[in-house]
Order: structure tokens, then C-alpha cells, then sequence
């Protein structure tokens, strides 16, 4: 008995302490939530979206936000969305690919909540998707590797072998070709999107390869710090990371999520709203690029600064033919620029790039 | 290059170690620890957190040594005094440390703190190759290699060890010539998870310097099955840790070479080798033949007769 009490103390003792708290503010007119995959400190994707929803705070006095971080993707989500329509959301963004199907199953119970889904693909009359154009942003980072590297070697630590990654790694690699032809990129696939340790080893394995600039795709700063550890370069991804590697840091693709929710809450107050699919790129500023290290030298920023414009003006697409795979066959044909459903399912390497995607 | 492939297999292979050498002691005492990954978590946050506020390495750990030892001592308390299931105990530790880690360690995530660079040691780093792959680390690795020898020693060469083995045996016996089943438990549990918490701690301290939640990415769960792997000897410890860093650093080397092998059959190995080793000591007679402490998830009463 004396032992059961003891235990039933213990036990209780251990739920209180382990209860993490749920952030949200405080009520107010149009109540917008979010949904964050990670915590929002993590310096990667969700401080990204984070940033975005701080955004809002500010553009709109009426609008109130709330977020719940760390909320795990698949069925479990479905609980997180419908806490805050509790809470009074009217708007709600889901900001993970995992959520797209309780994202889906909430909505048709609450017709009068607009739902916004972050990089997935089904959409109802109330839940529309959203996502940016990150290759072009990977594509002027890869101009940056391309005029900096020494070695003509470039490392490139992929996270999972999709689409989005292998989009990613081909626009940098188109990137760096464009201004120095003679440059590979050498991939090697963690296989995580979250484990320092292994991704920091994978930025070493490049770097004793021989690869003086390292680019990314995972959500931790690991491989910046092995960067700047080795004395090479490297390339962020997600947010500006040079805090955690200040000399080796050159740039980083980043989002600008903010644009996106500005436009969604606008129509939402207007009362224009309705389904669509977003996929702007750098013409709308959701993408871009992190400032400049110290290290970067005039003459390469005015050949970013020249893609930047093309791309922005509409005149340059960096996946415009010809684009050739590994193999030597023609993906796009000269003339012809790759069509968004190609880009979305993109499995192929391009001529340039040293590794192999793995079969399923 | 191979010179690089094994210093890698050491820097990976070390976080490995001290958790797996942790466990050699609770589970010679006769309590298996599946919190493992629980410990480590919370000794990286800790360890992170200390050397953030003091700028030193060694405090860190000095904080992840008191964390693991006050969780340990939670689970000590359920599994050996109140007799919980060790396995239920343990899956809680693990989901308690990773709870409480994550939430607690929002705040620390983007900060910087003092970290454990390597030491180049007069002569021995100057030896060709062996100076390079075994004498290029960090003080944490160091202390390891010194960890390791002592602790076979003291298992197996001193009175205290035999105590210990002899508890794990049956407690029964050590209990009538005079041993206290209990508080050898006790202390050699805690010990255990002080260990398996350093070497969380390396992973926020020394192999990277940054502290995110769930960094330690299964380690922990990898160290349970190194411990059958090593036979419950620290010195095969020493071999099976470094045999699974070394596995996980060289797919990558391999891939950075350009070398057309698929990544995921590479990373699958450990794995798989976990897997076998697992199902084969799953047989009573095959835990025997390899040495497992018999009292082993058996909690001990002094009153109960079998």
C-alpha cells in the first residue's frame, strides 16, 4: 500500500514536470494559427515560418497569432489544428508536408475556417496550399559556390532523397556550372533532416574529399560548423546561419514566408479569399538570399546581382534547356524551360553533379 | 584517407562508448537501462546549457554527470526499491528525458557555449598514423581511452568488481555472505547513467557544439544493443563502438568519393547487425553462453523465496 502511494506521487510528479506548455497570445479580432513541425527555435525551417507569422503581427494591428510547435506529423495533428479553431482561429496554416492529410480531414468539419498547407498538394474549396520557388535562391547560391571555390570541388550534404532535395542540389549545381564549367558537386546523403552529428560528418567526409565549399539542405548548422572548423566555405540553408560559423559562412538561400501570409491574411480580411495554389519565387520575395560573409568580393555579388534581375524580370529560368542529366540525355530541351510538374517530380541528377540518388 | 576513416570511427564511435560502458555497470549489477536515450539527452542539454552560462567544457560535464545521476536515481528508486517492470521504467526514462529536454532546451537552441576542441599531445600525436588516429582528439576521447581499461580492471581484477558481478549472478548468495544487493544497485545505476550522460554531452560539447532537441538521434538505443554486442566487457565496448562509428563515418567517405553504392544499404548495417544480435540473445541458453549477468531484469527482495 505504503508503496503504491509512493509510486502514485512519483508518477504525477513526473507528468507535472514533463507538461510543456502551449504558447499562444492573447485574444483579438481575426485569429490566425500555425502549425509548427519543429520548435521554434531550431534555426532552420520553423524559425523560418516563425518569423514570417512575427510578420504579420506586425503588418496587421487587427491580427491576433497563435502557434503550437513541435506537434508531430500524421494523425496526432489533426488534435493540434482543431485546439486552436478552439481557440477561435479563423485562419490556419499548417506548415509541414506530414500535415496534409489532417489538414484535409479538419477542414470539411469547419467550412468556415480558411486552412493554408504548406508544400503539399491537396487542396478543398477551404484549404488552399502554399510553397516558394527555393531553386532559384539554390540556383544564385551555387553562383556564389562556383566563384569561390578554389578546388572546383563543391560538397553538398542532402537530407532525403525527394524531389524538393533533388531540386535543390540541381538548380545550386546549375548555379555553380554557370560560372565555372570546369566545377563538380559531390553529394553525399545523410539521410536525416535533424542528427548534427551525422551531418556534421558528412560535411567533414566532403571536405577531406577535397571540397572547398560546403552547401546544405538539413535543418541543423552542423555542417557550417564543420565549415568553419576546416577553414573551407559553406553555404547555408532555411535562415541566415552565419552566427554559427562566421568565417566560413558565404551566404544562404533563405525564405521570406511573411510575404505569403501577408497576401493570404489580406484576401482573408478582404473577403477575396479563396483556394489556390501559391508557388512564388524570388519576383514575389518569398525566397532569397542571407547577406553576404565579409569574405564575398564585389565582383561575384554583381554576377548574383545579374541572375537575380534576370530571374526576378522573367527572362532567365534556371531550369531553361538545355538541361542535361548525368547520363548525357537531354531533360529540356533548348528552348523550352522545365514545366512546374516536371520540377515537382524531378528524380534525375543534373551534368555536374558526383553521386547517386538512391533507389527506393 | 584511411587515417581520416579511422579517427572518424573513434570521434563517432565515442558517444557510443561512454553510454555503453554505462550500461555494462547497471546491467552487471543485474538492472537493464533502456533509458539510455532519455540519459543522453538530458546530459547533452545540460552539459550545453552549464558550459553556455560558464564558458567551461568541463563544468558541462561536470552538469551532465549531476543529471544523469539524479535521473538515474529516479529510475534506481522505481526499478530497485519499488520493483517496476525495467523495461516499462526504462521506455519512460527515455520519453521523460527526451520531454524534458526538448522543453527546457527551446531557449538554448541557436546559442554557442564553450566546447572541447582536440589536444595534440607531445610525442604520442607525433607517432605516424597511430599519433594521428588515436592521439589528434579531444580531452573527452582521452578520458575514454583511460575509462575503458579501468573499468575491465575494476570489474574484473578487484574485490569491488567481484561484488558487482556476484550481485548481477545472484544477489541472493551475495546477499547471505554480507553484500548489500541493494545499495550495490543502487550505486552502480547511478554510475551507469552519469557515464551514458557524458556521452550525450560529447555529442553538444565536443563532436558538435550546439545543443537541438533530440540530437542524439537513436544513439542511445544503439548502446543498449553494444552492450550484448561487447559481451558486458568494457574492453569489447571499446572494439563494437568503434566498429559502428567507423561503419557510419565510411558510407559517408564512401559517397564523397563518388563511389556509385546506395547510401541507405550502407546505413543499414549497423542496424541489421543490432537486429541479429538481438534475436540471437533473445534465447535463454545463447544469454548464457556469452556471458549475460543472470539476475539480469530480476529485482531482488529479501523477502520472497523462489
Amino acid at each position: 500500500m505504503r508503496r503504491a502511494v509512493w509510486l502514485s506521487i512519483l508518477v504525477l510528479t513526473l507528468i507535472a514536470c514533463s507538461i510543456g506548455g502551449f504558447s499562444f497570445a492573447a485574444q483579438g479580432k481575426l485569429k490566425v494559427g500555425f502549425v509548427y513541425v519543429g520548435p521554434v527555435g531550431d534555426a532552420g525551417w520553423t524559425y523560418a515560418h516563425d518569423q514570417g507569422r512575427k510578420y504579420i503581427e506586425t503588418k496587421f494591428p487587427n491580427v491576433e497569432t497563435v502557434y503550437l510547435e513541435s506537434v508531430p506529423e500524421g494523425a496526432e495533428s489533426a488534435r493540434a489544428i482543431e485546439h486552436l479553431i478552439a481557440m477561435g482561429c479563423k485562419v490556419i496554416f499548417t506548415t509541414s508536408y506530414g500535415f496534409m492529410d489532417s489538414t484535409i480531414e479538419v477542414a470539411k468539419k469547419y467550412p468556415d475556417v480558411v486552412f493554408m498547407h504548406c508544400s503539399g498538394y491537396k487542396r478543398a474549396k477551404n484549404v488552399g496550399t502554399y510553397f516558394g520557388r527555393m531553386y532559384e535562391a539554390r540556383f544564385l547560391s551555387g553562383i556564389v559556390a562556383g566563384m569561390m571555390t578554389k578546388s572546383n570541388k563543391i560538397g553538398y550534404v542532402a537530407a532525403h532523397p525527394i524531389p524538393e532535395v533533388i531540386r535543390g542540389i540541381n538548380a545550386f549545381t546549375l548555379g555553380v556550372r554557370k560560372v565555372n564549367p570546369k566545377a563538380t558537386v559531390h553529394v553525399v546523403w545523410s539521410n536525416t533532416w535533424y542528427d548534427p552529428a551525422t551531418e556534421k560528418e558528412a560535411a567533414l567526409s566532403l571536405i577531406e574529399a577535397g571540397c572547398d565549399v560546403i552547401a546544405q539542405h538539413q535543418d541543423s548548422p552542423a555542417p557550417q560548423q564543420a565549415a568553419q572548423e576546416k577553414g573551407v566555405y559553406s553555404i547555408g540553408y532555411n535562415s541566415d546561419m552565419s552566427a554559427f560559423a562566421p568565417k566560413a559562412h558565404l551566404t544562404a538561400p533563405v525564405w521570406n514566408w511573411g510575404i505569403i501570409y501577408e497576401y493570404v491574411i489580406k484576401s482573408v480580411l478582404d473577403g477575396t479569399w479563396q483556394s489556390e495554389d501559391i508557388w512564388w519565387g524570388m519576383n514575389k520575395g518569398v525566397v532569397g538570399l542571407a547577406p553576404f560573409g565579409p569574405m564575398v568580393s564585389e565582383e561575384v555579388k554583381k554576377e548574383v546581382e545579374k541572375y537575380k534581375e534576370l530571374i526576378v524580370s522573367g527572362k532567365f529560368h534556371p531550369f531553361g534547356g538545355p538541361i542535361v542529366d548525368q547520363e548525357g540525355k537531354i531533360r529540356v530541351p533548348e528552348g523550352k524551360v522545365a514545366t512546374d510538374k516536371e520540377l515537382l517530380e524531378m528524380s534525375y541528377f543534373v551534368d555536374g553533379v558526383v553521386g547517386k540518388i538512391p533507389k527506393k | 584517407m584511411l587515417e581520416a576513416i579511422f579517427m572518424a570511427a573513434i570521434r563517432a564511435g565515442t558517444p557510443l562508448l561512454y553510454a555503453t560502458l554505462g550500461e555494462i555497470f547497471a546491467e552487471r549489477s543485474g538492472v537493464l537501462n533502456l533509458g539510455l536515450e532519455g540519459l543522453m539527452l538530458a546530459g547533452a542539454l545540460m552539459g550545453f546549457v552549464v558550459s553556455h552560462i560558464t564558458s567551461s567544457a568541463w563544468l558541462g560535464v561536470l552538469g551532465a554527470l549531476l543529471i544523469g545521476g539524479v535521473l538515474s536515481l529516479v529510475y534506481a528508486f522505481l526499478t530497485i526499491t519499488m520493483r517496476v517492470n525495467q523495461v516499462v521504467a526504462g521506455l519512460a526514462l527515455t520519453m521523460l528525458g527526451a520531454g524534458l529536454s526538448g522543453y527546457y532546451g527551446q531557449a538554448f537552441i541557436g546559442k554557442t557555449a564553450s566546447q572541447f576542441s582536440p589536444i595534440y599531445i607531445p610525442f604520442f600525436s607525433d607517432i605516424p598514423f597511430i599519433g594521428k588516429v588515436l592521439f589528434s582528439h579531444d580531452p573527452l576521447v582521452y578520458l575514454s581511452y583511460v575509462l575503458v581499461p579501468l573499468s575491465w580492471f575494476y570489474i574484473f581484477k578487484t574485490r569491488w568488481g567481484m561484488n558487482l558481478r556476484a550481485v548481477g549472478e545472484d544477489p541472493k548468495t551475495a546477499d547471505t555472505v554480507g553484500i548489500s544487493v541493494f545499495k550495490i544497485r543502487y550505486l552502480y545505476v547511478i554510475l551507469g547513467g552519469m557515464l551514458t550522460a557524458v556521452g550525450g554531452a560529447y555529442l553538444s560539447l565536443a563532436y558538435t557544439s550546439m545543443w537541438i532537441e533530440n540530437m542524439t538521434a537513436g544513439r542511445g538505443w544503439i548502446a543498449v544493443a553494444l552492450v550484448i554486442f561487447s559481451a558486458w566487457n568494457p574492453l569489447r565496448a571499446l572494439l563494437a563502438s568503434y566498429f559502428f562509428g567507423g561503419v557510419a563515418s565510411l558510407q559517408l567517405r564512401i559517397q564523397a568519393m563518388g563511389v556509385a553504392i546506395s547510401s541507405h544499404l550502407l546505413m543499414m548495417l549497423p542496424y541489421a547487425l543490432t537486429i541479429v544480435v538481438l534475436s540471437l540473445i533473445s534465447s535463454e541458453a545463447m544469454r548464457k553462453r556469452i556471458g549475460a549477468p543472470t539476475a539480469l531484469m530480476k529485482p531482488y527482495s529479501r523477502e520472497e523465496r523462489e
